[in-house]
Order: structure tokens, then C-alpha cells, then sequence
């Protein structure tokens, strides 16, 4: 049996890991993902890319549950992607069979972490290409939470995040326009994040949304189609009051 | 004697490649067989020897209050008592104890590891292990010793999010939840007063007085229980060790003894 014993990802003379920038890199071309919590909803938004006529659409979701109060979406190498979603699917029952407790958002989120930090100091293996936003409730407490981790295996929880292609402009539209919501505005503030980059419309957006009593819910095509109906009437209604002279002083 | 089991033969291939993948068929399964009259019971004999009797009396049980634990204190080896002072209830940490029965020190040593496992616990999770929980890491760490001659009879009691919990482990891998448990030896005695006695709603001098009276009992009559009966509760805010009392002496408490007529003439007459 082989044994590997050459590290792949060693230090530069500067200090940097290529091999991991390198997978941030990927990460960077990856489809564009955005995730934001609210007081009682968690909403996760990936960009759908064209999906070809023949391709059943319904075997490529991109936000997928770890468990009934978990949620897991990502940018980056979809099939790196498959492998760490199901060691954390595991990993979410087996933490349930040893303590009898489902796991908190922070717990899985470290496992995670802690899985993509092994494989940059492991022999003969490259890091995982890809950045994971988990959203969850504690199901302990029902707080909800958000949680980005990346290549290299840190971890941190956000308000709102998004990673993948153009995270920097939706990062930038989210810490602007970034307040507490709830329910319905929760999800607007995540799907408005996402046209900023992405070219309008349902079959381009994926949502879903969490909340503590039902799950994760998947959005249908046409009630995306509906709030973002909803966004440009509001922004073309910004518009036009911006452009009407303002009679107060 | 070998066993011909070509009955259970399966499909032979023809050709017998002999390696690591494709092992040769050709020949019937056997298996040895031991040289004895009952080859089905023979071994029975050899585990209970090894297996060590749990000499001791422990109680638990779950009441409106909480949780309330008891226990003796001594420790036999055959006919000799080793000691009467053993401290048969251990203190995980400040929420949760459990009691010893079986190998002092299987249960002291695999008592510690998992206080040590609930502390890590805590430190990674930021929130108290549960009592399940940690009942269930140690019944996990007895299963996978199982048959290597551990013996540990033990119940976690403890108070969690949840309220108070309590579990019955046992070095088979066994875990057990409930509200009455008595472990060892003396346990007939204990359950006998403690079923009787039992009330949910107990106040926690009543509940210390029952578990008391269910340990004194047990070592009345059990001769490998004795000592000093030790009781313990676990609240809302912990542990609390209530009473250590010498059996010896509860049970003058319990049946006072009256001087009888004969002997109180004869105590008068001998001066003179």
C-alpha cells in the first residue's frame, strides 16, 4: 500500500500557502452564493447557472440540508463539495447517536472546518476547493445562525455573508443596505444581494428558506419570479421619486 | 473431534485459483470443536468465576426535588471486609455524581475519564454536557471493553437542562434510563424498602430518610454491605453530600433497645 508522505501543501519563504489561495481562487470562480440571517429566517441564494435543455435540473441543487435544522450551501468544486456534505451528514447523526442531541450550528460548522484545515497538512492530498456557508437554529436556544468557512479551514459566524463569484460587490451591497429583518424582508434583502450580480429573473436564483418550526423550504421557480417582480417595482418606484423635484425644503 | 459440515457446502468452481482474493473451496468449512460432554454450556462455568460478584449496596431515585443517591461503604474480599470506609460515590463534577459497584477501581478510573470527557465537553461546546449524554459516553467506553473482564455497575445521576436525570450503566455496555434504581449485592434489600417508601412527592428530608433507611436495611442483611451509609442529592444547583451515617449506630436509632424486666432486677441485685 502506498503510503504517502509528501506534503503537497507546504509554506512558501513568504509565509503564504499557495496550494490553499490557490483553492480560494477556485472558490472564486465558483457560482456566486449568498446567505443571510434574519430574527426568525435564515435564507440561503446560490446563482443558477443556465442549466442546458436536456439536464434535469432537479438533480443539481446546490443547497442541500445537513440535517432537519441545518443547511449547507457552497462555492467552489461541486464534487469536493459532495464528498464534505456527506462526512458532515454523518457526522450530524453521529454526534446525535453518542450524546443524544442534534448538533449546534458552531459544532458542525467547526467539524466542517476542521475537516478542510486536515487536508492542508495531510501527505499527498490538496485542499477541498471550496467555501461553505452553513445556517442553522440552535436546537437548544432556536437562535438562528450563519456560518462561512473557507479552504484553509477558518470559520467565523456572519449576519450576513456571500462568497463564490463577485462576493466583494455582494458584500459590499449587504454591509450598505445590511438591517435585522424578519420573514418575507429577509428574504428580499437575500435575493436583492444576489441581482446585484446575477442577471434577473427565478431561473437564475435558487433560494431557500429556514425557519425554526417548518425546515429548510426550497422556493419555487415562480415565487422568486414574484419577489423579484416585487424588487424592481419598488427600485423603479426609488428611481422615480428620486427623479421628481422634491416640493418640501 | 471435527464436525463434518459438507452439508453446508456451497457451489465448488472447478478451477481453484489459490490467492489472497479467491480463497480455495474445494474443501468442506470445519472448525474444531472442544473436547468436553456439553460443548454448548462448557464455557458458562469459566465466565461466572472470573466474573466478580458487586458486593456492595447503591441506590438512586428521581423525586419532585431532584435526584437523591445513596450508598455503603464497605468492601469485601471473599469472607474478609478490606474496608468499611470506601467512598462509593463519586463526584464527576459539581452537577453530577455517580455510584460504585462492581471493581473499585474500574469505577473510580473510568469515573474520572469521563469527568474529564464532560469537561472537555464543555470547554468545545460552551454549554454542560447532559446527563444522557455523558451516560452515554461512558456506556459507549464500557461496550467497546466488552468481555475483557471490566466490572462496573454504576448509575450517573445529575441534573441537566432538562431536570434531573438518571441512568443505570453497566461494564456489559447496558445504559438504562429510570426514576428507581439499586445496584449490587444488597440491592433485593434496598428495593424492598425503597419501593415501599417511594413517593414522588417527597420533601428532600423524606427522600434522604427513605434512602437511608433502604441502605441500613440492605446492610442489616446483606453480609457484603456495611459500613457507613453515605446519602447524597442533586439539585438544581449541584450535588450536596446530606448524611454519612455508621450503620452500627442507625440501627440502634431505628430499634431502640428497652432495657427488659429480668435484666433491670439483675442490674439492681449485683451491686449488693
Amino acid at each position: 500500500m502506498a503510503r504517502y508522505d509528501r506534503a503537497i501543501t507546504v509554506f512558501s519563504p513568504d509565509g503564504h500557502l499557495f496550494q490553499v489561495e490557490y483553492a480560494l481562487e477556485a472558490v472564486r470562480k465558483g457560482n456566486a452564493a449568498v446567505g443571510v440571517r434574519g430574527t426568525d429566517t435564515i435564507v440561503l441564494g446560490v446563482e443558477k447557472k443556465a442549466t442546458p435543455k436536456l439536464q434535469d435540473s432537479r438533480s443539481v441543487r446546490k443547497i442541500v440540508s445537513l440535517d432537519n435544522h441545518i443547511a449547507l450551501a457552497c462555492a467552489g468544486l461541486k464534487a469536493d463539495a459532495r464528498i464534505l456534505i456527506n462526512r458532515a451528514r454523518i457526522e450530524c447523526q453521529s454526534h446525535r447517536l453518542t450524546v443524544e442531541d442534534p448538533v449546534t450550528v458552531e459544532y458542525i460548522t467547526r467539524y466542517i472546518a476542521g475537516l478542510q484545515q486536515k487536508y492542508t497538512q495531510s501527505g499527498g492530498v490538496r485542499p477541498f476547493g471550496l467555501s461553505t456557508l452553513i445556517v442553522g437554529f440552535d436546537p437548544y436556544t432556536g437562535v438562528p445562525a450563519l456560518y462561512q468557512t473557507d479552504p484553509s479551514g477558518t470559520f467565523s459566524a456572519w449576519k450576513a455573508n456571500a462568497t463564490g463569484r463577485n462576493s466583494n460587490s455582494m458584500r459590499e451591497f449587504l454591509e450598505k443596505n445590511y438591517k435585522e429583518t424578519s420573514g418575507q424582508e429577509t428574504v428580499k434583502l437575500a435575493i436583492r444581494a444576489l441581482l446585484e450580480v446575477v442577471e434577473s429573473g427565478g431561473k437564475n436564483i435558487e433560494i431557500a428558506v429556514m425557519t425554526r418550526e417548518k425546515g429548510l423550504r426550497q422556493l419555487e421557480e415562480a415565487e422568486i419570479d414574484a419577489i423579484v417582480a416585487e424588487i424592481e417595482a419598488e427600485k423603479a418606484a426609488a428611481e422615480a421619486a428620486k427623479k421628481a423635484p422634491s416640493k418640501e425644503i | 473431534m471435527k464436525l463434518d459440515t459438507s452439508g453446508l457446502e456451497s457451489f465448488v468452481p472447478l478451477s481453484a485459483p489459490i490467492d489472497d482474493l479467491c480463497p480455495d473451496l474445494s474443501a468442506p468449512p470445519t472448525f474444531d470443536l472442544p473436547r468436553s460432554a456439553d460443548f454448548d454450556g462448557f464455557q458458562k462455568d469459566a465466565i461466572q468465576m472470573v466474573k466478580p460478584a458487586k458486593g456492595t449496596t447503591t441506590l438512586a431515585f428521581i423525586f419532585k426535588e431532584g435526584v437523591m443517591v445513596a450508598a455503603d461503604s464497605r468492601a469485601s474480599m471473599g469472607g474478609y471486609i478490606s474496608s468499611q470506609t470506601v467512598k462509593k460515590i463519586i463526584e464527576i463534577n459539581p452537577y453530577m455524581i455517580g455510584t460504585m459497584a462492581g471493581g473499585a477501581a474500574d469505577c473510580q478510573f473510568w469515573h474520572r475519564n469521563l469527568g474529564i470527557k464532560c469537561r472537555l465537553h464543555e470547554l468545545a461546546n460552551k454549554r454542560r454536557i447532559s446527563v444522557a449524554g455523558a451516560s452515554k459516553l461512558l456506556a459507549n467506553i464500557l461496550y467497546s471493553y466488552r468481555g475483557m473482564g471490566l466490572s462496573v455497575g454504576t448509575m450517573i445521576a445529575g441534573w441537566d437542562e432538562t431536570g434531573p436525570g438518571l441512568y443505570y450503566v453497566d461494564s456489559e455496555g447496558g445504559r438504562l434510563k429510570g426514576t428507581r434504581f439499586s445496584v449490587g449485592s444488597g440491592s433485593p434489600y434496598a428495593y424492598g424498602v425503597l419501593d415501599n417508601g417511594y413517593r414522588y412527592d417527597m420533601s428532600v428530608e423524606e427522600a434522604a430518610e427513605l434512602a437511608r433507611r433502604a441502605i441500613y436495611h440492605a446492610t442489616f442483611r446483606d453480609a457484603a454491605s456495611g459500613g457507613v451509609a453515605s446519602v447524597y442529592y442533586v439539585g438544581p444547583s449541584g450535588w450536596k453530600k446530606l448524611s454519612g451515617d455508621d450503620v452500627g449506630e442507625l440501627h440502634f436509632r431505628y430499634y431502640p433497645v428497652a432495657p427488659s424486666p429480668t435484666e433491670q432486677e439483675m442490674a439492681e441485685v449485683s451491686p449488693a
